[in-house]
């Protein structure tokens, strides 16, 4: 298996990320494709770790850690998310405009 | 000597404790506190003038002493300012005074205040108002002097408006405030002038010292046809002036009586109004080689004061106001003898000595004087003369003192005014027969104002009283008792031995002369002051009253100056120069700022609409941002 199909693949993930932010609406959707886009860059951290620099472990140590830092980032989110529901009653997007102007 | 330090920082201390923690403290023990303090300082200035006064002289001259001094501010290759302490004669008598006075002060106001609010706040200040005084005495550069010139302003202020609900009581400390300050402003370019010419602020610097050549050169340069040195040093007059209530700047002392009495005998009779007086004993050297013309001008301005006042005093009916133009007249007594110097040596130098002599003799029987009025207050509850009369039965110890100290300022030998009054005027004689003749009758006019105000308090009618007046208590009269003695034997003081112009032993001899007229006049006019007012009907003071209505009454208006003063500022000032700076100011400045803020939201309302609140559509843009710069990169690349 060559690089450019993991780097297929990781780019699928994060244009599907991307979409499905821009696209869903329910809020709990959209953070899973945050975490869609953020598991693109780290699959690629992996790759070219693999693949140019054989010797090395930077990459796959940063993984780690962005996998780290994403779980808090989720656990947050969540957190954020269960309150504006307490709040609005509501997981659409759409309706969580009270910050505007 | 560093114990020195301790007079300083003891007050200081104090004023920092009693006005962090005072109101924790029962006001009993703020009081007591306060007084022991006091009472220590009081002890160390004394320790400090037997030692000084005692240590063996260089060159026949009492050494000039630094035993403390650090260096705050630099500003420059030569210029630093100084914290110091300088002990030479005239600071070291300073120091006795005050911290003598103020113990006395302190003591007396255990029994005065007893009871009123803030008592604890009363006493952080009188500690704040020693510190600062102390503090400018012993100063050892002009810039220091300065810095505590005015903190004693401000515990002025503070003091003057210690009844701080009474309106009358704020307009008089604002009114206070308001004249030193203005005057200051003369003090303050005086000694940037100075210390500009003689690159220096230190006193021991500035006279004899590193910069005489400095100065020498600076002598030589005019601005306006006057010498620079003559205006530096004239600017500081202004200064001195307005601390020392010379006219025209004279207004605000009498409002001042505002203020609790205790604090009108301490700050505005016996210390800090004579701050001026020490101001130029102190640049005295200054004035005599670079600026005699300005000590000419002093002695015009003190004697001329000291009439006005004089005649002011004879007419007013509120013996707090009677004894504050006494002050005035006397203040202006000090300012004629320093005028009247003409050179250093014992001859030329006999006003300096008589004018520091008289500031002794002066603060002791003025604050006597006060704390006596006070005492009377304290039992009729009133300032006014016709609230009184026939006290001498119910308040000897009162009454005695007081009458001491009335004979003392009237110039009766052998109490201690004679002495130095003597001084004042066998100098100005020597100056010229008319100035010693002008002051001779302004003496006459000292004694028979103050005997009118006797009379009009012991003797004369005696009012109806709603509750029988009686004696006040011991830790009242016994700062009346001790200052009374003082006042009877600090005459004998061989006070040329201990401060003259150049330092040197002079021996004060009674000019037989002299004596012998000062005190007929002060007789004559004592007596006139007896027909006229010990009996129960004054026919004689109210014939002349209503024959010369037009003089009476503008004496009693204090001939108007009030008026002027309020004229110049509201009419001219405030409508003329105030009102269309403030119309500039609300409509020109404030126009633009206003201006700018209503741009300023007009556009936020313009681009709020970005603020949409949907997520999503930042996002978008977000992407469509970061697809840009990626298309840039690329493009550029």
């Amino acid at each position: 298996m060559g690089v450019e199909l993991y780097l297929v693949i990781s780019t699928i993930m994060l244009c599907a990320g991307i979409y499905g932010f821009l696209i869903r609406k329910n809020t709990l959707a959209m953070l899973i494709s945050v975490e869609l886009i953020l598991n693109a860059a780290d699959i690629n951290f992996a790759v070219f770790n693999k693949f140019l620099f054989p010797n090395q472990l930077e990459g796959h140590f940063f993984t780690l850690f962005a996998i780290g830092i994403v779980a808090a980032e989720t656990a947050i989110a969540i957190a954020i998310i269960i309150n504006i529901y307490r709040n609005v009653q509501s997981l659409d997007v759409d309706k969580i405009d009270k910050m505007k102007h | 000597m560093e114990y020195t330090i301790l007079i300083l920082l003891l007050p200081a201390i104090m004023f920092i404790f009693l006005g962090l923690a005072g109101h924790k403290l029962k006001p009993k023990i703020a009081g007591i506190f306060g007084t022991i303090s006091l009472g220590i300082v009081t002890l160390l200035s004394l320790i400090t003038a037997w030692e000084y006064f005692t240590s063996p002289r260089v060159n026949g001259v009492f050494e000039k002493i630094i035993p403390f001094n650090i260096e705050w501010l630099r500003l420059g290759e030569f210029l630093h300012i100084d914290i110091g302490i300088l002990l030479d004669p005239i600071s070291v008598m300073m120091l006795v005074v005050i911290s003598l006075v103020s113990f006395m002060v302190h003591l007396y106001s255990m029994g005065y205040m007893h009871g009123e609010k803030g008592f604890q706040r009363y006493y952080a200040f009188l500690s704040l108002f020693t510190f600062s005084m102390l503090g400018l005495v012993v100063a050892t550069n002009i810039f220091q002097t300065y810095i505590f010139w005015e903190l004693v302003g401000v515990s002025s202020y503070l003091l003057i408006g210690f009844y701080y609900t009474k309106p009358s009581a704020i307009a008089a400390s604002k009114k206070a405030f308001i004249v030193t300050r203005f005057a200051d402003l003369g003090f303050l370019i005086g000694i940037l002038v100075l210390s500009f010419y003689g690159q220096t602020f230190g006193f021991i610097d500035l006279m004899g010292g590193n910069s005489d050549l400095a100065l020498q050169g600076a002598a030589q340069k005019s601005f306006l046809g006057i010498g620079v040195l003559s205006w530096a040093l004239g600017l500081m007059f202004i200064g001195a002036a307005g601390k020392s209530a010379m006219f025209p700047l004279h207004i605000w002392l009498p409002d001042a009586m505002e203020g609790p009495t205790p604090v009108s005998a301490l700050i505005h009779a016996a210390t800090m109004v004579v701050a001026g007086v020490y101001l130029v004993a102190r640049m005295f050297p200054l004035y005599i080689v670079y600026a005699p013309g300005v000590l000419e001008i002093i002695a015009c301005v003190g004697a001329f004061t000291a009439l006005f006042a004089a005649i002011i005093a004879c007419v007013q009916t509120d013996i707090k106001r009677v004894l504050a133009f006494s002050t005035i007249s006397q203040i202006g007594f000090m300012m004629v003898a320093l005028g009247v110097s003409t050179s250093m040596d014992a001859h030329g130098g006999l006003g300096y000595m008589a004018s520091m002599f008289h500031l002794f003799t002066h603060a002791m029987f003025k604050a006597l004087l006060f704390l006596g009025a006070g005492s009377i207050i304290h039992a009729v509850h009133s300032n006014e003369m016709k609230d009184m009369g026939g006290l001498r039965k119910h308040m000897p110890i009162t009454h005695i003192t007081f009458l001491i100290a009335c004979l003392a300022i009237a110039g009766i030998p052998p109490f201690s005014g004679f002495f130095s009054k003597d001084e004042i005027l066998a100098a100005a004689f020597k100056f010229s027969p008319m100035m010693g003749w002008v002051m001779t009758v302004i003496a006459g006019i000292t004694a028979f104002y103050m005997f009118r105000l006797y009379y009009n308090i012991f003797w004369a009618k005696e009012a109806k009283h709603e509750h029988k007046p009686h004696e006040s208590g011991f830790s009242m009269t016994i700062p009346l008792m001790v200052l009374a003695l003082i006042t009877c034997v600090a005459g004998f003081i061989p006070f040329g031995h201990f401060i003259t112009a150049n330092g040197l032993v002079y021996d004060i001899h009674l000019e037989t002369s002299v004596a012998l007229l000062s005190v007929g006049v002060a007789i004559i006019s004592i007596l006139i002051a007896t027909i006229f007012y010990r009996k129960e009907t004054q026919p004689i003071p109210e014939m002349l009253a209503s024959k010369f209505r037009f003089i009476h009454k503008s004496a009693y208006k204090r001939f108007y100056i009030d008026e002027v003063y309020q004229f110049i500022t509201h009419k001219v000032i405030f409508a003329c120069i105030s009102t269309p700076i403030a119309w500039f100011d609300r409509h020109i400045v404030d126009g633009f700022m206003n201006l700018m803020a209503t741009a300023t939201q007009k556009l936020s309302y313009l681009i709020r609409n970005f603020q949409s609140g949907r997520v999503q559509q930042y996002a978008y843009v977000f992407l469509l941002g970061i697809v840009v710069i990626v298309g840039l990169i690329l493009l550029i690349l």
